[in-house]
């Protein structure tokens, strides 16, 4: 549903884009969201992109894109908002390498009349779904925060330093990647019976035989998943800068992130200085997060970081130098040196813990 | 191989403070510091480290926009570029205006002319922070793809190169059969700055002109900007004298812990 807007409006521009589609195209809403899997799991970015696909109105199909990925189909068939599960299970996409499976979802967007379609804002979306837009002669919308109406999108430009809005003129379908932090997931397990799956149609498969050779897929690290919730997902994140001086020194964060149940994050100071893995860093060409609690330990506050925490319901900086960007930014602001904070952070929330 | 390919786009200065103009239309670029987009900036130096390792015979620098993107093509001739290519488009001063598939297919226009081995592009713009051109100039293309490149090791007798990838989670290996399309990510590696010598010898070197208009590529914005505008402000907050009073307030006050 399109909550929070003029109906009139909105049927008036509603009417303008059924008008600008060719002939013949269906004058009905009907999306279609990529799903993104890991170790046979939905991510949670994808039931934020099923959650921006419900808000356009008109039914919602979840293409589930993989090799063996019967239990992903399941999973996904029993999301809130999902009317069908396309499922192409082929060994073409064990890895699901963009050059067949942008082959697929643009034929697939082709021919079963998809009007939208999107893909979760993560490095899978944002891999496939552009090379899609560009086989069916589209431009996407990357990184939407916010739906105006069906033709019309908001998103962060210059580093989250201004939003615009910009609305599709040309016809066919339109392909978005969804920010997602910027919508409520959809729940995963709904209440009534799960949505019909179904083998996506052969004219589409068979679109991805004829597609270019695939870069042939060699090896992965780290992405079997720590204890640790996920920073997209996490409710705390403890986010250290260059001032932790050390790999070792960054063990200290996790402590107090396990203490609070959340998650550890970087700048990108700390990424170069190897102090962390990359998949770590916040900021605009890292991850975007938006949790409960972002405290920010030795972080100066640079633009490029700012991007990728200002939707932090609450955000605590601790540094040493009171002119560090971070305090105009900062909920509550405390300037001491961290190594000494850090202790005395762990005992007084310990503390707090076991009064309950 | 012949041939390196790396576009180049001329931005604001990743320093510089934006501000939205006071009707709505845009961003206000009007006497601020522009320079190469510091993505291009890395895939550019990977492209000339292809060249001194041998892997490469020539690379070849190229910009679609107006006529200023010509300094930022200097540049990139003054850092190690052997010549650049300018493609112009009618008078898009806005970068709003000439979006990735524009500029996607002005690309493609070239890639076919120069017929490179390998193109490497920046994995996105810090002014519209799209991150779609590598992708969508490879898809028109027709050839493989990889993007958020960490590493790069070329084998040009075998026609291959093998790319470590940023994705989230951790890192992923894949091997492409040349051509391809890479993009470049922060952690590829750390680019040169251009000498005094070379900067004089970058005067010198050919800046090819050709038009979008020549190329037969259509530049008219797919999507249309309605408005720009500020992002909400966060209220100001509190500094706080002790950890203890910090985490009273965020219990108390903030219910975050």
């Amino acid at each position: 549903m399109l909550a929070s807007r003029g109906s009139a409006r909105l049927w008036a521009s509603l009417g303008t884009w059924y008008a600008s589609f060719s002939a013949g195209a269906p004058a009905q809403i009907s999306s279609l969201v990529v799903v993104e899997h890991r170790n046979g799991a939905l991510t949670g970015s994808t039931l934020s992109a099923i959650a921006a696909a419900a808000r356009l109105g008109g039914p919602v199909s979840a293409l589930v894109g993989g090799e063996g990925v019967g239990g992903v189909a399941d999973s996904a068939a029993r999301v809130e908002g999902v009317d069908k599960v396309l499922v192409a299970d082929s060994p073409l996409l064990r890895h699901q390498q963009p050059e067949p499976y942008a082959e697929l979802l643009a034929s697939l967007a082709a021919a079963a009349a998809f009007t939208h379609v999107l893909a979760p804002g993560g490095t899978f979306g944002k891999n496939l779904l552009p090379r899609a837009a560009a086989l069916a002669g589209a431009q996407p919308a990357a990184d939407v925060v916010e739906i105006v109406d069906a033709d019309t999108f908001v998103r962060p430009i210059y580093a989250g330093n201004a939003l615009a809005t910009v609305r599709f003129t040309a016809p066919g379908p339109r392909f978005l990647t969804a920010r997602p932090t910027s919508f409520k997931p959809a729940a995963a397990a709904r209440a009534g019976a799960p949505a019909a799956v179904e083998a996506a149609p052969a004219g589409a498969l068979a679109a991805m035989a004829a597609a270019p050779a695939a870069a042939e897929w060699v090896a992965e690290s780290g992405r079997d998943g720590g204890a640790r919730p996920e920073l997209g997902a996490a409710k705390v994140i403890i986010a250290g800068g260059r001032a932790l001086k050390s790999k070792e020194n960054f063990a200290l964060l996790e402590r107090l992130a396990d203490l609070l149940g959340g998650a550890v994050a970087a700048s990108r100071a700390a990424v170069d200085a190897g102090y962390v893995p990359n998949d770590l860093q916040v900021g605009q060409t890292g991850k975007v997060v938006a949790p409960e609690l972002y405290v920010a330990l030795g972080i100066s506050g640079a633009i490029q970081h700012v991007a990728g925490i200002k939707d932090s319901k609450c955000i605590v900086a601790v540094n040493t130098d009171a002119e560090a960007p971070i305090f105009q930014l900062a909920d509550y602001g405390l300037v001491q040196d961290l190594f000494t904070a850090l202790p005395e952070l762990e005992q007084e929330i310990a503390k707090l813990k076991k009064q309950g | 191989m012949k041939r390196a390919l790396v576009a180049i786009k001329r931005v604001v200065d990743y320093n510089a403070r934006v501000r939205v103009k006071a009707d709505k239309s845009g961003v206000d670029l009007t006497n601020v510091k522009m320079s190469m987009n510091p993505f291009c900036e890395i895939a550019l130096e990977e492209a000339l480290r292809l060249r001194e390792a041998k892997q490469v015979e020539e690379v070849v620098a190229v910009s679609v926009g107006p006529q200023q993107v010509q300094e930022t093509l200097r540049t990139a001739l003054a850092m190690g570029a052997d010549r650049a290519i300018h493609v112009s488009t009618p008078a898009a001063s806005d970068p709003a205006t000439l979006q990735p598939l524009a500029v996607a297919r002005a690309l493609a226009a070239v890639a076919r002319r120069e017929e490179p081995g390998i193109v490497l592009l920046g994995k996105q713009a810090i002014d519209d922070d799209c991150n779609q051109t590598g992708q969508m100039l490879a898809g028109l293309l027709r050839w493989p793809q990889a993007t958020f490149a960490s590493s790069l090791a070329v084998d040009a007798a075998a026609g291959t190169a093998t790319v470590e990838r940023e994705v989230d989670g951790g890192s992923e290996t894949l091997r492409l059969k040349l051509p391809g399309v890479v993009t470049a990510d922060l952690r590829l590696n750390t680019p040169r700055y251009a000498t005094l010598p070379n900067i004089m010898k970058a005067k010198k070197k050919p800046i090819e002109s050709l038009s979008t208009e020549e190329l037969g590529v259509d530049t008219t914005p797919a999507l249309q900007t309605l408005q720009v505008v500020e992002p909400q402000k966060r209220k100001g907050g509190v500094m706080v004298g002790s950890v203890k009073e910090l985490v009273e307030r965020l219990h108390g006050e903030a219910g975050v812990i």
